[in-house]
């Protein structure tokens, strides 16, 4: 993986002396708090319903295992002994207390980390593929291009105060399991017919008030253009992104109101003065860059039957067959750690199991991890003669839940319980769906299905990208929750429709039940939910869900008041 | 009309400046805003409204050729507005209505690589001292820091970074072009190519 040279270093050193100085005279009230706010969003630093948040930058989702160590160092130092994996790969921690973060930053700094544009009106943290460099389909690995984007954009000087924040994603791969549809800057690496390498370029995808699936503005823009073409879309954005309205200031609504062509015509005649100009990328700086991505020493192995020569466990098998991929190098696998374990906020990961996870890393996977925008943790690089031995003792440490990509395996942002945007909770809605459908044998039927829940409409926790979403909605002061169906990330990204009027907690799983009921009596063979939702509409769904009343079962939602 | 001497930065010094800045009052409760047309600009050194300069710029003509006129650019209004025009002026201003309205930073961008501005270009309005690095680096060489803050305290806001990544107008040529980054002697490197 990337590691800091003496330039990196140096940045992020002057970074934490400028950010502490900003503290102090905050707290020394030479600034006022109008004044602080964008300057410690930059630095991924929230005020929260309860507390300071935290939000610390894993670019592109990739972490050592002395980082995650870190993790676990400042959650027991500094926090309440746990930590938030994010939809954008990153780490949030909740309880942290404005005097102590920059001594945090100093921590992180230690293992080459930071909180840079973690938040804010810039360029954020570019997110990737979680299996870069060892999945099958791969076509190149984009984490190099990621990397070089974060240098470029780490303080870039003209883009600190745009009219909203800036998302990029990158993917490399032929299945798009980046999500690049729905950001500003989406990015797919391609070929061209001579073999070379390039990007197909989308802009204006987004989620929030407005989800809009991104727009092609270029079938394929050579690597070495990168930075410069992503500059000139910047320097439009910039000038012509709406201010007067923070709802309408992202730049899938400039690109909407311009239309296509000519917000492409505009980036365009932007570009020609930055065309070939120093921002060009060089092969030297290129190939520099991808050799920090070396593939680590694999052994000559090869594939072996897992599931076979452990045959007749069940358990075992269920969770190769859920939480294992596949992997380009024969003998290997990747393995998901699920942090959905029913009864624990999705993506949670407490202090001892953060150091565990490094422990394993070190132990099965070279000493990397990777934080997937699914809210889990990638081991990428396990013999997979080892599998059964770090398959029991990631079930001792409750990271083995055999549910990625079920029912169970949901996103959910922190909701009520601790945003102070949240219209209403979302974790213990999380909490009441997965106690409901706990049972294994059944999720397995059900398949692959998204369930994605935010607290409000700004769609943190991707809902409307769901198979099935949720949306926290407020009606006359209490808290009511959206349903839509039909939505999906990737290669076919779609927003999902809404079914009708909305439920109240309680009603929430019944309300998931009958979706499902509805699928297990409409599906064909093998089509999953997504695609039976495509294909039906919202009619059927709709009908069987509203037909008779839901009554409000148990009196209290499981997990209800105990996220304060 | 105050007539004191204002402190500004210019350079990486604070000295004192003559220079007043022009606003048309924004509109409060209906009154009308002054009208670029027939506000007259008092005696003395004036950074304008651009759009002030524009429609009188016959009337103000013999005064910008003194030397005593210079224009603001709104972060609204485009650049491109001077290309022709530059040379009329002794600096030139761009306006931070807030500091959070990052266009102000493109503006100059554009003047200095586009337009060719080489006179000076200063930072007015809502001018603090964490954003000054960046506006340094876009191509700022006078700030007129908001009047509640020390002037002097801000300055240091022009040295937090003394090594930046990206290409801008101060420093033209990228890290990456600009110094070798060897790799760390244990990454291997001897593997695949673009
Ligand atoms: C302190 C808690 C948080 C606050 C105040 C917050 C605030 C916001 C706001 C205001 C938006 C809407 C932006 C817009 O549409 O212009 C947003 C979107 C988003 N946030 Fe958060 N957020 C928080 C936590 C999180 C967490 C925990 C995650 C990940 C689990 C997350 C990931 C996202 C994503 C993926 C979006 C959608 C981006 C898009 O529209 O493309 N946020 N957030
Ligand atoms: S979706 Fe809303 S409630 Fe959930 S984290 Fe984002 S801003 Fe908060």
């Amino acid at each position: 993986m990337y590691q800091y040279d003496q330039y990196d270093h140096l940045i992020v050193r002057e970074r934490i002396a400028q950010y502490r100085d900003q503290v102090r005279r905050r707290l020394a009230d030479e600034l006022t708090e109008a004044e602080f706010v964008p300057l410690r969003l930059q630095n991924g630093l929230y005020m929260q319903r309860h507390a300071y948040m935290l939000r610390i930058a894993v670019p592109y989702g990739l972490l050592a295992s002395k980082q995650m160590r870190m993790f676990a160092h400042i959650a027991r130092k500094y926090d309440r002994g746990y930590g938030h994996f994010t939809t954008r790969q990153n780490i949030q921690f909740n309880w942290v207390e404005l005097e102590q973060t920059p001594d945090i930053l100093t921590d992180l700094a230690s293992v080459e980390m930071h909180a840079i544009q973690t938040s804010g009106n810039c360029i954020r943290n570019t997110t990737s593929d979680p299996y870069a460099g060892v999945a099958a389909d791969e076509i190149i690995d984009p984490r190099p291009y990621a990397e070089v984007l974060r240098q470029w954009s780490t303080f870039h000087p003209e883009f600190i105060a745009l009219p909203r924040k800036f998302k990029v994603a990158i993917n490399g791969a032929v299945e798009d399991r980046a999500a690049i549809a729905i950001h500003d800057i989406g990015l797919t690496v391609v070929r061209n017919e001579a073999g070379e390498i390039g990007f197909k370029f989308m802009a204006g995808g987004g989620m929030g008030r407005t989800p809009i699936i991104g727009s092609v503005i270029r079938d394929f823009l050579p690597w070495q253009h990168l930075l410069t073409y992503t500059e000139a879309v910047m320097r439009v954005y910039n000038q012509h992104g709406r201010r007067d309205n923070k709802y309408k200031a992202r730049i899938k609504i400039l690109l909407k109101a311009l239309g296509v062509e000519e917000f492409t015509r505009q980036v365009e005649a932007e570009w020609v003065d930055l065309k070939d100009g120093p921002e060009t990328l060089t092969i030297e700086e290129m190939q520099r860059v991808i050799d920090y991505f070396q593939p680590p020493a694999y052994k000559q192995l090869d594939d072996s039957d897992v599931v076979a020569a452990q045959a007749g466990n069940k358990a075992f098998a269920n969770w190769v067959n859920r939480n294992v991929k596949p992997h380009k190098q024969p003998g290997y696998a990747a393995v998901v750690l699920s942090l959905k374990k029913t009864g624990v906020p999705p993506g949670d990961a407490t202090a001892e199991q953060m150091d565990f996870m490094a422990d394993l890393a070190d132990r099965y996977s070279f000493g990397e991890l990777r934080v997937t925008h699914e809210q889990n943790v990638v081991l990428a690089d396990v013999e997979q003669s080892q599998l059964f031995a770090l398959w029991q003792e990631a079930k001792a440490h409750g990271l083995a839940t055999p549910n990625i990509g079920l029912l169970t395996d949901m996103i959910c942002c922190p909701g009520g319980d601790f945003c102070s945007l949240a219209n209403a909770k979302s974790l213990p809605i999380a909490a009441a769906i997965s106690e409901r459908f706990d049972n294994l044998d059944f999720q397995h039927d059900i398949g692959e299905i998204e369930l994605n829940i935010s607290g409000c409409i700004n769609a943190c926790g991707h809902h409307h990208v769901g198979s099935i979403g949720v949306l926290g909605v407020d009606k006359d002061g209490s808290e009511w929750y959206q349903v839509s169906i039909g939505g999906a990330q990737g290669n076919n990204a779609a927003i999902g429709k809404i079914i009708g009027p909305s439920f109240s907690a309680l009603q929430m799983p019944e309300v998931i039940d009958r979706l499902l009921k509805v699928y297990l009596r409409e599906r064909f063979e093998d089509e999953s939910f997504a695609d039976c939702a495509q294909r039906l509409g919202v009619a059927p769904f709709k009908e069987f869900v509203y037909a008779t009343p839901i009554a409000e079962k148990g009196g209290r939602l499981v997990g209800e008041d105990e996220y304060v | 009309m105050n007539m004191s001497k204002n402190l500004i930065i210019k350079g990486r010094e604070v000295v004192e400046d003559d220079w007043q800045v022009l606003r048309l009052a924004e509109p409060v409760d209906g009154a009308p805003v002054h009208d670029p047309a027939t506000v007259s600009v008092p005696a003395g050194k004036f950074i304008v409204p651009l759009s002030l300069w524009l429609v009188q710029r016959e009337v103000l003509s013999a005064r910008t050729a003194a030397g005593e006129i210079a224009v603001w650019i709104a972060s609204d209004e485009r650049p491109e507005t001077l290309k022709d025009l530059l040379d009329q002026f002794p600096l030139i201003a761009v306006d931070f209505p807030k500091f959070t309205d990052g266009r102000g930073y493109s503006i100059a961008y554009n003047l200095r690589t586009r337009l060719g501005w080489t006179g000076e270009l200063r930072a007015v309005g809502d001018v603090l001292r964490d954003q000054l690095f960046s506006m340094q680096r876009v191509g700022f060489d006078a700030y007129s820091v908001r009047s509640d803050r020390d002037v002097h305290d801000a300055l240091k806001g022009l040295s937090d970074f003394s090594e930046t990544y990206q290409a801008s107008v101060d420093q033209k040529v990228p890290l990456f072009r600009r110094h070798a980054r060897p790799l760390p002697a244990e990454v291997n490197n001897d593997g695949a190519g673009i």
